[in-house]
């Protein structure tokens, strides 16, 4: 790894890989908003697609990544877990980012956008918290307001990562409509754009919403993948796997994008909670239809007339019932696989890479884990899985703890 | 162009909505009210009332899960809808029925999703049949309306585009080729009830009338009858919807004798009011006139 700071970063899109016609990924994507955000639309769109070209900006992000965030992460050869499923495994070690996950890619990218288009408010929608923390934190670095959109069930949840937001200087809006979660801090999150429009930028968390978000975040996370491409090439080889698990998928666009081109599996493993034949999962592209949330036609959770259902997943980050348009694309075209892995299976791989490698994943990448560990001894010869860690499991151990502990044996739990 | 005979022998929607507006000395009512509250085995009771009490058309929102466009008031209708037990099948059926005998045009506002979930061909094919005069759609914007204003004009339903205080020049331009009338969003922001008009709200429905060459329907933020009858002065139209489905919320055992109250109170207000009334239209508000 050379000297830091880093070099200016790659916002520029490979050949063929832009969003087609009005934010399009195939028929997937476009822009399905109240018609008061369109202008807000197309001068983020505009000042993106300035700022991305601008070495000013790139050198900028650049120079964060690299002495802030923590950037090139490395990838560590989990040699035990190799061993136990019989292939080479790798792990893109982004549970080493600032504030512990990949969120923070995206934040830093998002904010500085924020501040070069003159607004210093930001909103923020945010379920287990990641994204609020590393919003407030992106915020803080740079000087923004930062207000935070969160369900009230995950305040309750997660009321740690709310201590942190506040710690950070932001503000947590606790949101008691519908669901109480995710999708609902995120309806709020829009309804105060609509409302304030000309002064608040909207800094969304993962690879969803209406175009240019998709893309734009996308490609603030792609710096994963281009990281890791070259890191595996050192390493002895390209990957012949590149496994991540899909909430909205952020980590994945994030890890997938710069292998694109090559001849490699792209794996992106939903949530399959207490299994897809229940209701309660949060597979999208495995066990839902396409339609229209938040601002996207892609694949969701929706009964026989439209309505959106509530997602389950043991892990709050995948605990949504839509996904990335540029996911829906790359499934309808076959070029990524999504599979499903349950909750029990997730807890098990969070066991297993802790007690093999001494890495405690989140609960989000031990489902990525979990897919691999599945199919241990059926690998191919020669296989090389790449694995993107996208987050380290501090945040979950005190969740996991209480639901394994029979009744009143951990202390301190508030759980019922 | 359609065929102005339409399936049941009556003007198309476009030509029902046209003539809400047509030679109109004082603006048109339109109130909202949300579709299967406080059920759906009383929307035939309760659109009576809704034309009981006065209106010149209504506009009936299909209920959403993830309403991003409306405020408290009406996110709380949709999941009481919802949880009374709405579905679309269940829409077509009460409509079907109704809709051949009422005498006022009636617009239904749905979001995306509901409208793709049984395919958006199917919902405009089941609309036109069932005697729905248009379409509103809060999270399809202009710019991604040319299939569905496809379907719609071959079917011969209103489309009806909407217009914001932030609207540039070209997309006021672009909505000219809408059907029906604009629905003028009077305030940057969603559905509710506010205690003030917008301030530059009367200055913007005037712009949008300059600009669009439609009637200019105004909504979002207008609850009371003496802020309907200031807008009522410059629009062609005033659509209350927040106001009115709160009061219908609050007491569902009357819900259709507090609809005819309502919408009576707002039409009187509009029809009081003049060019010469009591107040020269500068945006202050009239907190404490709230009516009971």
């Amino acid at each position: 790894m050379g000297a830091r700071p880093g070099p200016a970063i790659d916002l520029k899109h490979p050949e063929g890989l832009r969003p087609s016609g009005r934010g399009r990924f195939g028929p997937f994507g476009g822009q399905f908003v109240p018609e008061t955000l369109m202008p807000a639309l197309e001068a983020l769109d505009q000042a993106y697609r300035a700022a991305r070209r601008d070495p000013v900006f790139r050198r900028e992000l650049g120079e964060i990544l690299g002495r802030y965030v923590g950037r090139p992460t490395p990838i560590t050869a989990a040699e035990r877990l190799s061993e136990a499923v019989g292939a080479a495994v790798y792990l893109k070690r982004e549970d080493l980012c600032h504030t512990g996950a990949h969120k923070i890619n995206n934040t830093v990218g998002q904010l500085l956008l924020a501040r070069r288009m003159g607004k210093e408010r930001v909103i923020a929608e945010t379920g287990a918290g990641q994204h609020g923390v590393a919003t407030a934190t992106a915020a803080a670095l740079l000087g923004l307001r930062a207000e935070i959109y969160m369900g009230a069930e995950d305040v309750d949840r997660q009321a740690l990562n709310v201590y942190r937001m506040r710690l950070l200087g932001a503000e947590v809006h606790t949101v008691t409509s519908g669901s109480r979660t995710l999708k609902d801090a995120t309806n709020e999150a829009i309804r105060d754009w609509v409302t304030h429009v000309r002064h608040t930028y909207y800094a969304i968390g993962s690879v969803v919403g209406p175009h240019p978000y998709p893309a734009m975040v996308r490609d603030f996370q792609a710096v994963i993948g281009r990281e890791a491409r070259r890191q595996m090439l050192a390493l002895g080889g390209p990957p012949t796997h590149v496994v991540a698990c899909v909430g909205g998928g952020s980590n994945a666009m994030g890890i997938f994008h710069a292998f694109r081109r090559d001849p490699v599996a792209l794996v992106g493993v939903e949530a399959a909670g207490e299994g897809l034949h229940t209701a309660r999962h949060a597979a999208s592209l495995s066990a839902g239809t396409p339609g229209v949330l938040h601002g996207a036609l892609s694949y969701l959770l929706q009964d026989a007339d439209g309505q959106i259902r509530l997602a389950h997943s043991v892990s709050a980050g995948l605990d949504y019932p839509g996904v990335g348009p540029e996911h829906a694309h790359l499934a309808a075209t076959g070029r990524a696989r999504y599979e499903a892995v349950t909750d029990d299976a997730a807890l098990a791989a969070f066991h297993e890479l802790s007690r093999l490698e001494g890495i405690i994943p989140a609960l989000e990448s031990a489902h990525a884990v979990a897919w691999v560990w599945s199919r241990r001894g059926q690998w191919p010869k020669g296989a090389r899985i790449l694995i993107n860690l996208s987050g380290r499991g501090d945040k979950d151990v005190d969740q996991v703890a209480r639901r394994e502990a029979p009744a009143g044996a951990v202390g301190g739990g508030t759980d019922a | 162009m359609p065929n102005a005979g339409g399936d049941w022998g009556r003007p198309t929607g476009v030509r029902r909505v046209e003539a809400v507006f047509r030679g109109r000395q004082r603006a048109a009512l339109m109130p909202y009210l949300t579709a299967g509250l406080p059920d759906l085995a009383s929307l035939p009771r309760m659109l009576a009332a809704l034309a009981a009490g006065g209106a010149d058309a209504v506009e009936l929102g299909v209920p959403f899960s993830d309403p991003l466009a409306d405020g408290p008031a009406l996110q709380a209708a949709a999941t009481a809808a919802l949880t009374a037990g709405f579905t679309l099948d269940g829409l077509w059926a009460v409509l079907e029925r109704t809709l051949a005998q009422y005498p006022l045009p009636v617009v239904l506002l749905t979001y995306v999703n509901p409208m793709l979930a049984h395919g958006a061909a199917r919902f405009v094919d089941r609309a036109a049949a069932c005697g729905v005069a248009g379409l509103i759609v809060p999270d399809l914007p202009w710019a991604e309306s040319g299939p569905l204003r496809r379907l719609t004009r071959d079917r011969g339903l209103a489309l009806v585009p909407m217009a914001t205080p932030n609207s540039p020049p070209g997309h006021l331009q672009r909505i000219r080729s809408g059907a029906g009338f604009v629905y003028g969003v009077s305030v940057t922001g969603v559905t509710g009830v506010r205690d003030q008009l917008a301030p530059d709200v009367l200055a913007f429905a005037s712009r949008l009338k300059d600009a669009v060459r439609l009637p200019v329907a105004m909504g979002f933020g207008i609850s009371t009858p003496e802020q309907a009858a200031r807008v009522g002065r410059v629009a062609d139209g005033v659509i209350v919807g927040s106001a009115l489905v709160t009061a219908v919320m609050q007491d569902p055992a009357h819900a259709a004798e507090v609809a005819t109250a309502r919408v009576r109170a707002l039409r009187a207000a509009l029809d009081a009011d003049g060019p010469d009334g009591p107040d020269g239209g500068d945006g202050d508000g009239e907190e404490g006139r709230r009516p009971t």
